[in-house]
């Protein structure tokens, strides 16, 4: 039975990892159609950010902090900057758009490379999250890992400010404006060039904040980010282009599903069946989960 | 956001548009594949390589990653066989010529190893050559200096099962470091293994050689788990290996995996204490990257530490430090590489040529006083005879030696000497 809930909960917190990275483009990828493949390395920026951050602040636990905004910050900018020097120039071309963006992802990664050295780097994590809570005691005990639970926190407000931000905010209603009708929002008096920035700007900013939670899972390197983006493109897929919704749910679907296959399997064949139960759900259903009603591709 | 239903058309458009992507995506990833070429070996002639004696150096090759995920290994390897042909060419240099190292970087790239060792013996025809680190790159340049008739210095531990006549393995074949360890976990009573390790080649063979071992010595396997090398997602690994009860877990996960894997394990609660972790691929640079308050109190084993008492290694470890850094750790790979710059010297010297055919008749007995203790080669394998040790991890990030083989062990790479190893090959 621990073992059971135990791997819910594993798979609960991969999922939130997967949220995490995937969120930023939903934003991206999923609302705005850009396919951009330099998202990992704004992953890789916002963990990078934590780096030198915990550098230069000597507590673990306050640099973990101060790094969330700053990551967002930085790897917003980032995205922002990405976006005014080539993607508006590519609206309506995506397979340019994912050739360059990729192009500028090996640059990124070799910047990083050339600023950070090529080994791997590691964030020592703050001791109230190194350990773990005993939710049943006794011989078989279930507990959770702090940092776990922290990253899953993170992933359930990240997910909660990005929709109320969509919902409730004069910014939110110009970005599903220009999502829905790009023409008529513009003759509305909406300046969608603004919209497409300041969209792009918060996608790249939450990337960032999944990299700071990706310090506390595994090693900080320049190809960290490629390692991640296809899983992240995989649930944005899988969901449903332009549904946050659709973006959450398959997360942790996944999560669970790639848990409970790899405590029954190995890792590997876990992935395979994972991606096989992809490809026969997209047989079935190649919209996605959810869809919505938008501007597309081609 | 408003929900809208999948009308034929709004759902028909964009598949069209995935499909687009998606062979695009496949597009993108398989030319990022393909930077590699093809093996480099098989074009050559079937003749000796010729070595360049010309004027008063003598060139050797150096062989290591100096790029990609193997380069924060293999540079530490390469910076110490520097410092082995500097102190030789300072004390007057092989047969009166000074040692010209030519580095080349293998990229962590299986087959620009073999690309560049073929440029090292053809192009700058070196005497003999010093490097590779995974047993995948080994493998990929064997063909080539053996078709080449050329020496490869091999100086890391490696799974066993292998021998060439053109290689001379410096670091510790399967009896010299994992059998001892088994040895050592036996004899503290802890018999309940479970298996974490990368998926290659190494931790494949070196766990299968650990089951056999197990079946002949009454310890139980209770499992096995492999992850993609590179791989950070640790957490179910944990879960299992905490559910199984077992009494200790022995990794050979290689490189960065070791982060994510202590990261998990602690948060697991599973300490050096309750069920401690023996490593064959932890030394001291990946302890100090790792960080000691994931690693401190669990084991390792191999030949050398930082720590090992003897003149020979204060030597080795001040000279070091005096070149590259103060906080610069060595660990057993740069001893082992160290040692091979050393051995080849004596072997020239005694075949008084560095012809690779008279070197190796010469090698049967060499002996150098490395930094681990005296070391012998065994001409029969072109292995080493090597001591094996067991270290503790201390919160310093040292490796504090808790048992040691005593003397050195005779190197048995196909494990003749087992009975239990009969059926591996």
């Amino acid at each position: 039975m621990t073992v059971i809930l135990g791997q819910t909960f594993t798979g609960i917190s991969i999922g939130a990892v997967l949220l995490l990275i995937a969120l930023g483009l939903s934003l991206t990828f999923g609302q705005m159609n850009v396919i951009n493949m330099a998202h990992g390395e704004f992953i890789m920026a916002g963990a990078y950010t934590t780096y030198v951050l915990q550098k230069s602040i000597s507590s673990a636990g306050i640099s973990l902090l101060v790094a969330l905004p700053v990551a967002f910050l930085v790897s917003g900018a980032l995205g922002a900057l990405l976006e005014w020097l080539l993607i508006r120039r590519l609206y309506l071309r995506p397979l340019d758009t994912l050739l360059v963006t990729w192009g500028v992802s090996l640059m990124l990664q070799q910047l990083a490379r050339d600023i950070f050295g090529a080994p791997n780097v590691q964030t020592r994590a703050p001791d109230w999250l190194t350990g773990n809570i005993t939710v049943i005691g006794g011989d078989d005990p279930l507990t959770f890992a702090n940092s776990r639970l922290f990253i899953l926190g993170l992933a359930v407000a990240a997910v909660v400010a990005l929709s109320l931000t969509l919902r409730l905010t004069p910014l939110g209603r110009r970005i599903r404006a220009v999502v829905q009708n790009r023409d008529l929002a513009e003759v509305s008096g909406i300046s969608t060039s603004t919209v497409d920035r300041t969209a792009f700007f918060l996608g790249s900013g939450l990337a960032g904040v999944a990299g700071v939670a990706l310090t506390l899972v595994g090693p900080i390197g320049p190809t960290m980010g490629t390692n991640v983006i296809i899983d992240a493109f995989l649930v944005i897929v899988v969901g449903g282009i332009g549904q946050l919704k659709g973006t959450v749910i398959v997360a942790f679907v996944l999560g669970v599903l790639q848990s409970v296959l790899e405590y029954s399997t190995t890792v590997s064949v876990a992935k395979v069946l994972v991606l096989v139960a992809i490809v026969a759900f997209l047989q079935w259903r190649p919209q996605g989960l959810y869809t919505l009603r938008t501007r597309s591709l081609v | 956001m408003s929900s809208g239903s999948s009308g034929s058309r709004s759902s028909r458009v964009p598949r069209r548009g995935f499909l687009a992507v998606g062979a695009a995506l496949t597009a993108v990833v398989t030319l990022s594949a393909c930077g590699a070429k093809t093996d480099a070996a098989g074009s050559s002639s079937d003749k000796a390589a010729k070595i360049d004696v010309s004027g008063d150096t003598v060139k050797v090759g150096l062989l290591n990653s100096l790029s990609g995920t193997m380069a924060i290994s293999e540079v530490t390897v390469r910076d110490s066989l520097k410092l082995a042909i500097d102190e030789i060419n300072a004390s007057g240099g092989v047969l009166g010529k000074k040692i010209k190292p030519i580095s080349e970087d293998g990229a962590s790239d299986w087959p620009t190893f073999a690309e560049k060792a073929q440029k090292l013996i053809k192009e700058d025809g070196v005497a003999a050559t010093f490097g590779c680190w995974t047993s995948a790159s080994r493998k990929a340049v064997k063909p080539v200096f053996e078709k080449n008739k050329s020496l490869l210095f091999y100086p890391v531990q490696y799974e066993g099962l292998e021998e060439s006549p053109y290689i001379f393995y410096t670091g510790a074949t399967t009896n010299q470091q994992i059998v001892p360890a088994l040895d050592y976990l036996k004899s503290k009573g802890l018999k309940k293994l479970y298996l974490v390790g990368s998926d290659y080649v190494f931790p494949r063979t070196a766990n299968k050689e650990i089951k056999a071992y197990a079946k002949a010595n009454g310890m139980t396997i209770l499992g096995e788990d492999y992850a993609p090398l590179g791989s950070t997602e640790f957490s179910t690994i944990a879960n299992k290996v905490k559910a199984s009860k077992a009494d200790a877990v022995f990794n050979t996960l290689n490189g960065d995996s070791n982060v994510a894997f202590f990261k998990e394990y602690k948060s697991a609660g599973l300490t050096a204490k309750s069920m401690p972790v023996v490593s064959v691929s932890i030394a001291e640079e990946e302890v100090k990257s790792i960080g000691t308050q994931y690693l401190a109190g669990q084991l390792t084993a191999w030949n050398y530490y930082q720590t090992t008492a003897g003149a020979a290694n204060a030597k080795f470890v001040k000279a070091y430090k005096a070149k590259y850094g103060q906080d610069k750790p060595t660990s057993d790979p740069m001893e082992a590489a160290y040692t091979s710059v050393y051995l080849w010297k004596a072997m020239v010297e005694k075949a008084k040529s560095f012809d690779p055919e008279k070197v190796k008749a010469a090698s049967d007995g060499i002996t150098f006083d490395a930094p681990e203790g005296k070391v012998t080669v065994d001409g029969a394998s072109q292995h080493v005879y090597k001591t094996a040790r067991i270290g503790e991890i201390g919160t310093d990030g040292q490796i504090k030696e808790v048992w040691n083989s005593g003397k050195p062990v005779k190197p048995d790479p196909f494990l003749k000497g087992y009975s239990w190893a009969s059926g591996l090959s």
